[in-house]
């Protein structure tokens, strides 16, 4: 900035002007630096729309106080505007400095032009590559599947190999850590059914059937359900994040690089540690919601803990607990397949850290229930 | 090659910083650190790998407190300065980050017009056009420049890098190893590229570097910091006949001897 400020605040008498004189020249005033361009905008589009009679017209400079490169651009591009409708432009009386700054920004502008202008696609063109990726995206999927289950198939025969410290390190983590709010989730779970199913039931007068209620929908859908899309929210976009991050800072190249494999070092230990703990945590939350709906039916429906449990023992069929545990190992296989595919998927910068832990998150979930509801299907065909 | 004489007009310090001192827990980088940087010249900070250069510099940009001294900017300390006007500062200060710091989830053209846009009321038309004229001036390829950080090599980032910190015209540009990791074709292109920009926008430089190349090449005044304090300040002839034995090291090490032989040969 040609000369210094020594104030932050802009001057209102500083401020960058542009006007017809009375002698039909152009003056051009202030000090043409960012703090100072004020409305100056407006004042050359104001000015453009005067009509001047004479074909030359002289931009007069001399009483510009300071420019800087936002000026010296706008006064640039003000008098090859003038020079485009037809007129004969000359500017004079300005400084030596400014002169060199407006030729500094000439140079640039003549480079600047060669920028190509943004590529537009129309809606036909974006909806085949939206395809083309979606495509390309289940073929590297299913890669990523494949591969997943070679890594694994040949740790069985070296188990030397397995990485267990890492396994148990994320059974820790995943499983053990995940405990307080599973149980707390699913014992609302509980709550819920039981106040909802209450109501309905007392005017029935049928309050043991509370029973059948809370069990059959905890045990055989609820509770797996909720540890899943807890585990999927806590550990599968841990995942996609630690993956994704040693991505972006070429810690995987190293780590190949190293003679260690990030399948199974990363993904094996991962995938391997869930499919142990989510049945782990899905008993867990049997209990705990069953107790919540135990707590229910005591207060609201006056059945009494020992009556809950005798009929709970007679009408809850072993079959529907080994139903509601059968499911979570897939559930688990699932999120751990996901997450760490979509930490594998992130390149380039950070933010693509970010999308892919999101992704990783709602693809998760989204399977989780299809499955369930493949599941569902399936069960009723079997006829248990 | 401009001349340390020649291109100080009068020695005007812009910055000045007075017996600073850095502590990091029981770790001291800087134990008494002072001197002061002339309106219009191109001072370098020398040092070995942590000597605090980078920790020095990120105190003059407003991006950390010195444990104790001050620093002065355009005759102001800034550890007293209220908001406004350390905005009003750093809006006069350009910043190349030493590995651009480009946001990466901006294209070029949009990195540089940040700043455009958070600072001023511009049209969004003029914004772009006035982006666009900043990346040309740092030679960026301007077929690039609707590509995002990381589809750019090294060089070009920072490029990219150097017009968003020249995108509110500063009067003082910090550089943070501009060269490092660059090639040696590309590391003398950019001492070019940063003469220029000085003599076109009339810039205090201010530069952080080891490379010896760029030290001969471009600094106006080297500071060579080493043991918490500065060793020798001066133009690299002078230090380069410093009795000191840490900036003797520096410079008449293997690769100190080699660059300054080229940068003799070169006049």
């Amino acid at each position: 900035m040609i000369p210094a400020e020594t104030s932050s605040a802009p001057q209102a008498n500083r401020a960058a002007r542009i006007g017809l004189a009375d002698d039909g020249t152009i003056d051009c005033s202030g000090a043409w630096t960012l703090a100072h361009l004020g409305d100056i905008e407006r004042q050359i589009l104001a000015l453009a729309k005067t009509r001047i009679d004479s074909g030359a017209i002289n931009f007069h400079a001399g009483a510009i106080e300071a420019m800087d490169s936002v000026g010296a651009w706008l006064l640039q591009r003000t008098l090859s505007q003038w020079e485009h409708r037809g007129y004969r432009v000359r500017l004079s009386g300005l400084s030596q400095d400014f002169a060199m700054l407006m030729q500094t920004t000439a140079r640039s502008r003549s480079q600047a032009d060669q920028a190509p202008p943004p590529v537009r696609t129309g809606g036909l063109e974006r909806i085949g590559q939206l395809v083309c990726a979606h495509a390309l995206h289940i073929q590297s999927g299913l890669a990523f599947i494949g591969e997943t289950a070679a890594t694994f198939l040949g740790l069985l025969t070296r188990a030397q190999r397995f990485r267990w410290r890492v396994l148990l390190h994320n059974l820790q983590i995943d499983g053990l850590n995940a405990l307080p709010i599973i149980g707390l989730l699913s014992f609302l779970m509980g709550v819920v059914i039981a106040y909802q199913g209450a109501e309905q039931l007392s005017t029935f007068g049928a309050n043991i059937f509370i029973v059948d209620l809370v069990g059959i929908s905890l045990l055989r859908e609820i509770a797996p359900l909720i540890a899943a899309i807890l585990v999927a929210g806590r550990s599968g976009s841990a995942y996609a994040a630690q993956i994704g991050t040693m991505t972006v800072t070429e810690e995987l190249d190293a780590l190949r690089s190293l003679g260690i494999s990030p399948m199974s070092l990363l993904v094996i230990p991962r995938a391997v540690a869930l499919v142990i703990a989510l049945p782990l945590l899905s008993v867990y939350a049997d209990a705990v919601g069953v107790f919540g709906g135990m707590l229910i039916a005591w207060t609201q429906l006056g059945v009494t803990f020992t009556e809950f449990l005798n009929r709970f023992e007679y009408a809850i069929v072993l079959r529907h607990y080994l139903i509601g545990i059968s499911k979570t190992p897939v559930f688990a296989m699932i999120i751990a397949l996901v997450g760490c595919y979509q930490g594998f998927r992130v390149s380039g910068g950070v933010d693509s850290v970010g999308r892919h832990t999101t992704i990783s998150v709602v693809q998760a979930i989204f399977l989780v229930i299809v499955t369930d509801a493949f599941f569902s299907i399936l069960f009723s065909w079997w006829e248990i | 090659m401009i001349s340390a004489n020649a291109s100080a007009p009068a020695a005007i310090p812009i910055i000045n910083v007075c017996h600073v001192r850095t502590c990091f827990g029981a770790a001291v980088v800087h134990e008494d650190v002072s001197l002061s940087i002339n309106d219009g010249e191109v001072f370098a900070i020398a040092g070995g790998n942590g000597s605090g250069k980078s920790v020095l510099m990120r105190e003059m940009i407003l991006l950390q407190q010195p444990t104790a001294g001050t620093i002065e900017i355009f005759g102001r300390n800034v550890q007293s300065l209220k908001d406004a006007d350390v905005l009003a500062l750093r809006r006069r200060c350009g910043v190349l980050f030493q590995h651009g710091a480009l946001f990466s989830s901006l294209n070029v053209i949009d990195n540089v017009a940040v700043p455009l846009r958070e600072h001023t009321k511009l049209s969004n038309r003029l914004i772009e056009e006035v982006a666009l004229l900043k990346i040309a001036g740092t030679g960026f390829p301007m077929a690039s420049v609707s590509k995002f950080p990381n589809e750019l090599s090294g060089g070009m980032r920072r490029r990219a890098a150097l017009a968003r910190a020249m995108a509110l015209d500063p009067e003082l540009l910090f550089l943070d190893e501009p060269t490092s990791g660059l090639d040696p074709i590309s590391a003398a292109a950019f001492d070019e590229l940063i003469q220029q920009m000085r003599e076109w926008f009339r810039l205090t430089i201010i530069i952080i570097t080891h490379d010896l190349d760029s030290l001969w090449r471009i600094a106006d005044r080297v500071a060579v910091l080493g043991n918490g304090k500065v060793l020798g300040i001066g133009s690299m002839m002078e230090l380069s006949s410093s009795s000191d034995a840490l900036i003797h090291e520096y410079f008449y090490g293997p690769r100190g001897r080699a660059a300054k032989e080229q940068a003799w040969s070169r006049r």
